[in-house]
C-alpha cells in the first residue's frame, strides 16, 4: 500500500517535472520568436504576435479540446461580415483570375498591392488547370454536387471570409477576417465555385 | 571543368524553357541526369576553396584556422555534424553562423558587412554563400550525424520544434502547415513532410542546392528565409538562435541518412 502510494507520488512528481520543463522550454522558443525576426517592407514583427485562434492551435498542434473548439468557432462566426445587400454571388470570371493570383503579404510584395485569393495553392477548382496544390480538397464540381442554394452560398461564403470559423485549426488563411481580400473579391470567389456557368462546373 | 559546366547547362535550358514555371519531379529528375557529371554549383564550391584559403579582412588572415567543429581548419565531414554546440562561443552554431564567428574574429570582417547581405543575387556574389558551397562539398557522401548529447543541443532542438509548428501571421500559417503531410504539393511544386525522418532526410541532405530558376546556389539560411517570406512572416536575422534552432530540428530529424549536397533543384 505504502509501496503504492510512494510510486504514485514518484510518477506524479516525474509528470510535474516534464510539464515545468515543456512550459520553460515553451518560454524560451517564445522569447526567442519575439527577438529573431526584423521587419522586412510590408512584413513587420508584429505579425509573428499571436490571435487567440493562433496560440490555441499551436498549443495543442491543431487538435484543441472539443469545448474549446466550439467555443472559438463560435466567436469567429459570429464575427464574420455578411455584405449587407445580401448578394453573395459575384463574376467568375473575376474569381477565377484571382483565384489564379499567389500574389500577396510577403516582405517582396508592396503596400497596396492587389491581394491574390492563393486558392490554387492548395485546391483543384477549374479542370483546365492542372497546376494545382493538394493542401486543401479539390473543389472541382463544387457547385454541380452542392449546389447552390442560398445557404450553401452563405456557406462558401463564410468558408472564404473566416475558414477558422468551420475548422478552428485548418491550414486555410481567414481571408476575409484579416482583410486580405474585400466583399466583393470574396463574391466573385463564392461566384467561381457555385455559378453553374463557373469553368469549376461546367462539363 | 568550366567548359562542360557551361556545355551541360546549354543542352539543358531549352528543355527547361518548355517545361515552363512549374515543372514535374519528372521533368526534374531528367534534368538532373543530364547534368549529374556537373552541377554548376561546382563553380561555388573553386570560388569558396579560393576564399577560405586567401588572407582577408583587417587581420589578414585566411579560415585556414576556423575550427568548424572537428579542429582548426578541418573541413572534411565537417557539415554532417552540424549544428552543434561550441565550448568558444558557448553556443549552438550552424555553419553559416559558425562562419561568421570566423570570419569576424579571425578575419576581422566587420559582422553588419556579411549579415547585411548573406545572400547572392543576380549581381552579386555572396562570400559566406561560397564558403557554405566550398564546406558542404566536403561532406558528401558521409552520414548525418547531429549530436543531441549537450544539454544547448538537446534545447536547441525543442526550441527548434517549437518554432516549426508556430502559427501566426496574416495567413495563421506555420512550417507545418506547408510540411507536416506526405504527398502534398503546392501547385505543381512538391512539399516534403519535415515531421519526418525520411521527408526531413531526402529535404536536408539535398541542401544547399544550385536553384536552376534562380541561376544561383543557395544556402540552407537562404531556404529557412524564403519559406518565413512564403510564410508570411517578417525577416529571421541571419545566423540568429532562431534560424539555427530550426535548423539543428531539421538536421537532427535526418541523422543517419548519407549527406548528398550540394544538390541541384528546381
Ligand atoms: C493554405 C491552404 C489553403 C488555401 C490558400 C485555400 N484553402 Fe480552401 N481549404 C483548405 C483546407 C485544408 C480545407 C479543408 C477544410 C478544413 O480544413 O476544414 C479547405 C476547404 C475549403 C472549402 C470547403 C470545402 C468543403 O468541402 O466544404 C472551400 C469552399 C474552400 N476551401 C475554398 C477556398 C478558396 C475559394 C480559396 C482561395 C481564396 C481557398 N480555399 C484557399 C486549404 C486552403
Ligand atoms: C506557404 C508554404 C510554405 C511554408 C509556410 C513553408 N514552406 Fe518550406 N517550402 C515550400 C515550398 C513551395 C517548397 C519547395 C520550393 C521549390 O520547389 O522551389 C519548400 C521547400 C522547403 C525545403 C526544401 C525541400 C527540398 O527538398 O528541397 C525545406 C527544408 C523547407 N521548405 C523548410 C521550411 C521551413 C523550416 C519552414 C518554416 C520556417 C517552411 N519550409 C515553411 C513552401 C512552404
Amino acid at each position: 500500500m505504502k509501496k503504492i502510494a510512494l510510486l504514485v507520488m514518484a510518477m506524479s512528481s516525474t509528470i510535474a517535472f516534464a510539464a515545468n520543463k515543456d512550459a520553460a522550454l515553451d518560454a524560451k522558443a517564445l522569447t526567442v520568436i519575439q527577438r529573431d525576426f526584423r521587419d522586412k517592407g510590408i512584413a513587420k514583427v508584429d505579425r509573428v504576435k499571436q490571435d487567440q485562434v493562433q496560440a490555441l492551435c499551436t498549443q495543442y498542434r491543431d487538435h484543441p479540446p472539443h469545448a474549446l473548439q466550439d467555443k472559438l468557432e463560435k466567436e469567429q462566426l459570429a464575427a464574420v461580415k455578411y455584405p449587407a445587400d445580401g448578394k453573395l454571388m459575384g463574376d467568375w470570371k473575376a474569381g477565377e483570375k484571382l483565384a489564379q493570383s499567389g500574389r500577396g503579404l510577403t516582405w517582396t510584395d508592396k503596400e497596396g498591392d492587389v491581394v491574390g485569393g492563393n486558392c490554387y495553392n492548395c485546391h483543384q477548382l477549374s479542370p483546365k488547370e492542372i497546376a494545382y496544390g493538394t493542401i486543401g480538397p479539390s473543389l472541382l464540381h463544387f457547385g454541380k454536387m452542392r449546389g447552390n442554394t442560398p445557404d450553401m452560398q452563405k456557406y462558401v461564403y463564410g468558408r472564404i471570409y473566416n475558414a477558422k470559423a468551420f475548422n478552428l485549426c485548418t491550414n486555410m488563411p481567414r481571408f476575409g477576417h484579416v482583410g486580405a481580400l474585400t466583399e466583393s473579391q470574396i463574391k466573385d470567389l463564392v461566384a467561381l465555385l457555385l455559378d453553374p456557368e463557373s469553368l469549376v462546373n461546367k462539363e | 571543368m568550366y567548359t562542360r559546366i557551361i556545355l551541360t547547362l546549354a543542352l539543358a535550358i531549352p528543355c527547361l524553357a518548355i517545361a515552363g514555371d512549374d515543372k514535374s519531379a519528372e521533368e526534374i529528375a531528367k534534368y538532373r541526369e543530364m547534368v549529374s557529371d556537373g552541377n554548376p554549383a561546382e563553380l561555388d564550391e573553386m570560388r569558396g576553396e579560393e576564399l577560405w584559403k586567401t588572407a582577408a579582412g583587417t587581420k589578414k588572415a585566411s579560415l585556414e584556422k576556423c575550427d568548424l567543429g572537428k579542429g582548426a581548419g578541418v573541413v572534411k565531414g565537417v557539415y554532417a555534424e552540424l549544428p552543434r554546440y561550441f565550448a568558444d562561443t558557448k553556443r549552438v552554431q550552424d555553419l553559416e553562423s559558425r562562419l561568421l564567428t570566423c570570419m569576424t574574429t579571425l578575419q576581422g570582417i566587420p559582422e553588419a558587412d556579411i549579415t547585411s547581405k548573406p545572400f547572392s543575387t543576380n549581381n552579386y556574389k555572396s562570400d559566406i554563400e561560397g564558403l557554405v558551397a566550398y564546406v558542404v562539398g566536403q561532406s558528401k557522401g558521409m552520414k548525418m550525424a547531429v549530436s543531441l548529447k549537450h544539454p544547448k543541443e538537446k534545447e536547441a532542438y525543442e526550441i527548434g520544434k517549437r518554432i516549426f509548428f508556430y502559427r501566426a501571421g496574416p495567413y495563421d500559417f506555420s512550417c507545418a502547415t506547408c510540411h507536416s503531410e506526405n504527398g502534398r504539393r503546392i501547385r505543381l511544386q512538391d512539399l516534403p513532410n519535415l515531421t519526418t525522418n525520411i521527408g526531413a532526410q531526402r529535404a536536408y541532405t539535398t541542401w544547399p542546392a544550385y536553384r536552376v530558376s534562380q541561376g544561383l546556389f543557395r544556402s540552407f539560411q537562404w531556404r529557412i528565409n524564403d519559406c518565413f517570406r512564403q510564410q508570411r512572416f517578417p525577416e529571421p536575422v541571419f545566423g540568429s538562435e532562431l534560424t539555427v534552432a530550426l535548423t539543428l530540428f531539421l538536421a537532427a530529424n535526418a541523422n543517419d541518412a548519407v549527406y548528398d549536397g550540394p544538390a541541384i533543384k528546381r
